[in-house]
């Protein structure tokens, strides 16, 4: 398990470098000149224009510039954003919590709905209980996150005024958004869930368990159970990947200010230092909670670990 | 053909998409208003008989916007799938076929595309490219690429190792033939299914794109340029973004039950893992 866990850290700290190169070289290729982006609508100098290009490094090579970029990235310091004027690390500080409280709602949210939908579809062999629930699934993935998270405010927020329908902080403010990740993370979770269960219900070692007379409840809960809500649970770790990037919608619609809501504004402001610095914080959370996922898949299925 | 026919999700997505793509090529026709004219007098009226789903701030009927605004999902939809569909294609069976330097190559290449959400692939696509139909066209059709020339490249090395490959390998057919002739036909399940599932995700993400601002500009009557537009009146117009976004849903939906049940129907094998 040991060198597992060693070789696929490696693997995902490859991962990230090549990850952070790709967000830092796009930022490159983005026609049009940062200095002269950051003086819009006036026009510097051109002896202004060059000092500043000086000072900021512009003029260096491009891999010289990424690996100043990284080199303060690993010390926190990010640059300075463009349009704001102040450092990417603390807007980075302030976006990030908002970020994270809400991806971990909407996991709980999508498990809570996910898993006893998924598991009453998969167990009950009524035709009608099965075809119903995975309909409300198949519409919940259908669903475009940005529509639900407003019927939602429609209804709660601004017809029955139970919940606030903008802003960050609170219990109340959290109901809402989370819902909407939720409703399409327990969607695919319920989906994949049901499939789970069915594999399992059939395998012979649950018809033996049967035949050795244990209560039906028992066999359900102990045997089938037990057994398919292994994968499920791993797969509420891709769901954090998911949680990134509906994040985007979530808070744009919900006004959160967030991690999400902060890349749409920095991408319309091309306000690169800060793109690249939330994108690549992104796509970091995915990559590590995929190193999670296959960690906790080596620790529950031996096999995996001798690949 | 017949067990196609047989499948109810087939027919009744088929029959779906088919109503969406006449809606589209007849809009001018079929849509009882002008989608961008502007009446001032009739401003943010609710639904009745003559505005089935209502009237916007400017007056336009939001049913006209709607219809016409099919135009624009299944353009950029299909527009996108075809990017990743001839790249995704031509990637796995390049890949698949030939193996060993190339594969590697291309397969890290995937692998990169893989490791970033596909929203977020789309937003680093469309931060360098700018926003706009075309950006957001390119940024869907790139971003998914990678799945799909995964899946194909899979598809590729199975039937690689079957004996008509062999044979066709015997008779002296050259690389590319074998490529285009033998195996391309027989990938052909697996991508259609995939093409039919990735237009679904497709669709969805286009609107989500228009709807943060980066895709369809005003007064574009694009699905989620009409939800975002009007996402500001929503306790004084409720109907607007409502209909709009249940135009965006119901596309999915069809579509995504059209792709279920060609899979089922052309390759079973393929179930739970696209």
């Amino acid at each position: 398990m040991l060198t597992y866990l060693i070789r696929r850290t490696l693997q995902m700290l490859v991962t990230l470098l090549v990850a952070s190169m790709v967000v830092y070289g796009a930022m490159q290729l983005v026609p049009g000149d940062p200095v002269m982006a950051m003086f819009f609508p006036n026009v510097p100098s051109p002896e202004r224009l060059e000092s500043i290009r000086e000072e900021l490094g512009l003029n260096d090579p491009f891999y010289i510039r990424y690996f100043q970029w990284l080199a303060g990235a690993l010390r926190g310091d990010l640059g300075e954003s463009y349009k704001q004027y102040r450092p990417v690390s603390d807007i980075l500080a302030q976006t990030i919590p908002g970020t994270i409280e809400l991806g971990i709602a909407g996991i709980v949210v999508s498990l809570l709905i996910g898993i006893p939908v998924g598991v009453l579809a998969g167990i009950t062999e009524n035709k009608w209980v099965d075809n119903t629930v995975m309909v409300i699934a198949l519409i919940g993935v259908s669903a475009p996150s940005f529509w639900l998270g407003l019927l939602l405010m429609l209804v709660f927020s601004l017809y029955l005024g139970w919940f606030p329908s903008f802003g960050v902080g609170g219990f109340a403010k959290l109901v809402l958004p989370a819902l909407t990740l939720g409703l399409y993370g327990g969607g695919y979770l319920a989906r994949f869930a049901r499939s789970s269960v069915l594999e399992i219900k059939y395998q012979d070692y649950v018809t033996t368990a049967r035949a050795k007379g244990i209560s039906e409840w028992r066999v359900t809960v102990q045997h089938v159970l037990r057994n398919a809500l292994i994968p499920v649970i791993t797969m509420s770790g891709m769901l954090a990947g998911y949680m990134m990037g509906g994040a985007v919608i979530v808070e744009t619609v919900f006004g959160r200010s967030g991690v999400g809501s902060m890349l749409v504004r920095s991408i319309s402001d091309k306000d690169y230092p800060l793109v690249q610095a939330l994108l690549f914080f992104a796509v970091g959370v995915f990559i590590l909670m995929n190193l999670v996922v296959d960690l906790s898949y080596a620790y529950i299925d031996p096999r995996i670990r001798y690949d | 053909m017949r067990r196609a026919l047989r499948n109810p999700r087939i027919v009744i997505g088929t029959l779906f998409l088919f109503s969406l793509c006449v809606l589209a090529i007849f809009a001018e026709q079929i849509a009882p208003f002008s989608p961008v004219k502007i009446y001032p007098a009739d401003s943010l009226q609710p639904p009745s008989a003559k505005h089935l789903f209502g009237t916007d701030t400017m007056g336009r009927d939001v049913l006209s916007r709607i219809i016409h605004g099919a135009r624009y999902s299944l353009l950029l939809g299909l527009a996108a799938v075809a990017i990743s569909s001839v790249l995704g294609t031509t990637l796995g069976l390049l890949s698949g076929y030939f193996g060993g330097k190339v594969d590697t190559l291309i397969m890290r290449v995937m692998d990169i595309g893989l490791a970033f959400p596909s929203v977020l692939l789309a937003l680093l696509i469309i931060a360098v490219l700018g926003a706009g139909l075309t950006s957001v066209t390119i940024a869907i059709g790139v971003s998914a690429t990678p799945p799909f020339a995964r899946l194909i490249r899979g598809s590729v090395l199975a039937i690689k190792e079957t004996p008509f490959i062999e044979s066709a390998r015997a008779i002296g057919a050259g690389r590319f033939r074998v490529v285009f002739r033998h195996i391309l036909p027989e990938v052909f399940a697996p991508a259609i299914t995939m093409a039919t599932l990735r237009l679904a995700g497709a669709i969805f993400s286009a609107s989500s794109l228009s709807f943060l601002g980066f895709g369809a500009q005003p007064p574009t009557p694009e699905w989620g340029a009409i939800v975002s537009a009007a996402r500001h009146q929503l306790r004084g117009a409720w109907w607007i973004s409502t209909f709009a976004g249940l135009a965006i849903m119901s596309t999915v939906l069809a579509i995504n039950v059209l792709g279920d049940g060609l899979r089922d129907v052309l390759d079973p094998k393929l179930r739970g893992k696209i």
